[in-house]
């Protein structure tokens, strides 16, 4: 199998995941684009996987899936204290520490 | 079907599974003792456990243990050794400012209840009701176990799960401080947000690296160099984006805009534990990662690693210049020391005695001259206040030689030691790293360097000059601080000075180290 159309779509993923975390100015979006990159990684990790034989790409998403999941928790409940706080989730609105 | 048990060193994985053991019982601590108790329990928690991790590890050396454990997940070797010793020993340290009351009218600081809003009724309630965050050791020591395997790891997956154990302890832990809680939750969204996208580059690369060689092991890649079966352009490009997550996690230029933010807005004691130990663990496994994978690929990377090496040093000091504040000025010169160590990363050559790419021990020696003078740095931050907290502004620096001539002295010598001036570990440091770049054939990197730091000693001097020669400040003190904040400061000064004028023994001990085990 060759990975190549599976790899064009990763790296679709991980360019959208990368443009949204950079212009999109809402924390919960940049965080969403983020686990977008994440997948896009693990899309091209199975893919790989299933080109050069041996499971090691599949069980590597296993562990990338945990760790995503242990980020949201962390992610979140920063976004949520600075949303209790400001009203907001902008990331403009965030901008006391500028040169 | 037959598995096969896998083996596991407990004895060799010691220092990091007590380092794990101690962290997870802080939680059960959290959960079961009364709160009057915890803060008591947590610290001597944290001083044991750190404790009997360095013990696991003298023996372990003593014993001479070396080898991939963990079914190739991690690599003990000499490297990892000094690597672990001076991560445990800079986080004793660090962590120690944590447990720091005195300063503050008997609370630490950290924000009394993190969740409540700032300036709410809630806040001024668990204020006056002294309540604090004890879960904050708990959750340096997870970040602390993080950062061993992360030095260590032979393996992507291992140093990707460890890189996510190390990072996200340390964004919750720098959105925690007491006083300028906005400032400090903004720095923690920033510190979160780019941190999790530097780590999704990190993952993506090694989906590619695992693509090209069809294995996550770093000497499988080693190998694959040599036999690719794919094209040589997954591996670069997967390299570079991997890069693109380390550099960030050791603030090179130009991942380094999250660098002065997060070290502002964190409390000053997260600020001196992550300076120092984020640093060493990103600093190890960046160089393991391109010294063992990608040793025999090095003609690829140095070129690209030496022009960051030279755009982190110029921008680090070149900002530095320009600060007002003593954090952000710290943190700038966390970016140049950056530089100053990938100058060294850059200059690995194949060495005598071995057919393997290495500079390893001069990388270690600069790491550990610049954590004792960060851990002293920090630590006299927490210490200079006016009554808003912390006065952090250079100029409400001035005169502090007259008001307290034993920390400025302290303060004066671990500037120095940044600066690398002789007779402080940081002369001896730069040196080592500059030798090992020319031997490495980047002579116009040696000389940049040494231009950097003729800058960068200008910006050090300048706060010396103020401290002992200026008018003192008003209303800025040298607060009296406990034993928790003094040890930290007497062993940073005093080691700074000791590797400054008797380098020889530690010098011994790392060139001995200067081969990864692969």
């Amino acid at each position: 199998m060759s990975p190549d159309y599976y790899l064009i779509l990763a790296t679709i993923l991980f360019t959208l995941g990368t443009v949204g975390v950079m212009v999109r100015r809402n924390a919960l979006v940049a965080f969403m684009s983020i686990e977008l990159m994440l997948n896009a990684a693990n899309l091209a990790m199975v893919a790989f996987s299933l080109a050069r034989g041996g499971l090691d790409g599949q069980v590597a998403t296993f562990f990338v899936m945990v760790v995503a999941a242990a980020e949201v928790v962390i992610g979140l409940s920063i976004i949520i204290v600075i949303y209790r706080t400001r009203r907001s989730t902008s990331m403009d609105a965030a901008s006391l520490l500028k040169l | 079907m037959n598995i096969a048990t896998p083996t596991f060193e407990w004895l060799q994985l010691a220092p990091v599974l007590t380092v794990l053991l101690v962290a997870c019982l802080g939680v059960v601590v959290e959960a079961v003792a009364p709160r009057a108790y915890r803060f008591v329990l947590q610290v001597s928690l944290v001083v044991l456990g750190l404790l009997a991790a360095l013990g696991f590890l003298a023996v372990n050396y003593v014993n001479e243990s070396v080898g991939i454990l963990a079914e190739g997940a991690v690599a003990l070797d000499r490297p990892t050794y000094l690597i672990w010793g001076a991560l445990l020993v800079f986080g004793l340290l660090s962590i120690l400012l944590f447990a720091e009351r005195k300063l503050d009218n008997g609370v630490s600081a950290f924000a009394a209840s993190a969740a409540s809003i700032p300036g709410s009724v809630s806040e001024t309630d668990s204020s006056a009701a002294r309540h604090e965050h004890t879960e904050v050791f708990p959750l340096a020591l997870f970040s602390l176990s993080g950062m061993m395997v992360f030095a260590s790891a032979t393996d992507l997956i291992t140093a990707f799960v460890a890189l996510e154990v190390m990072s996200l302890p340390l964004y919750l832990l720098s959105g925690m401080a007491r006083r300028r809680r906005l400032l400090s939750q903004e720095a923690a969204l920033k510190y979160f947000l780019l941190g999790s996208m530097s780590s999704a580059f990190f993952l993506f690369g090694m989906a590619l690296v695992y693509g090209y060689a069809g294995s996550f092991d770093y000497k499988a890649i080693d190998a694959a160099v040599f036999t690719p079966t794919y094209g040589h352009g997954l591996l670069l490009t997967g390299a570079a984006l991997m890069a693109v997550g380390l550099l960030f996690k050791i603030g090179a230029v130009p991942f380094h805009n999250w660098v002065p933010d997060v070290y502002v807005g964190a409390p000053t004691p997260v600020t001196g534990f992550m300076a120092i130990t984020t640093k060493l663990a990103a600093v190890g496994a960046t160089a393991r990662f391109f010294f063992v994978a990608l040793g025999a690929d090095r003609w690829s990377w140095q070129p690209l690693l030496a022009a960051v090496a030279l755009v982190t040093m110029i921008v680090g000091v070149v900002l530095a210049l320009t600060q007002t504040d003593i954090k952000r000025l710290l943190a700038y010169s966390s970016v140049s020391h950056a530089g100053f160590i990938l100058v060294a990363v850059v200059g690995a050559t194949v060495a005598t005695t071995s057919n393997y790419t290495s500079s390893v021990a001069s990388i270690i020696f600069y790491l550990l001259a610049y954590g004792f003078a960060t851990v002293a740095a920090f630590a006299v931050v927490t210490m200079v206040r006016d009554a808003a907290g912390e006065a952090n502004d250079i100029t409400s620096w001035a005169g502090l030689g007259q008001k307290n001539p034993v920390i400025a002295a302290a303060f004066a010598i671990v500037m120095l030691s940044f600066a690398g001036i002789p007779l402080t570990g940081g002369f001896i440091g730069k040196w080592e790293v500059f030798t090992a770049a020319w031997q490495g054939g980047y002579s116009w990197l040696v000389v940049a360097g040494v231009i950097a730091s003729l800058i960068a000693a200008y910006v050090y001097l300048k706060v010396i000059v103020s401290m002992f020669f200026a008018a003192p400040a008003e209303g800025v003190s040298v607060g009296k601080a406990g034993l928790v904040t003094l040890v930290p400061v007497g062993v940073g000064a005093i080691a700074s000075i000791y590797l400054g004028i008797f380098p020889g023994p530690v010098m011994d001990v790392v060139t001995a180290a200067s081969i990864f085990l692969r």
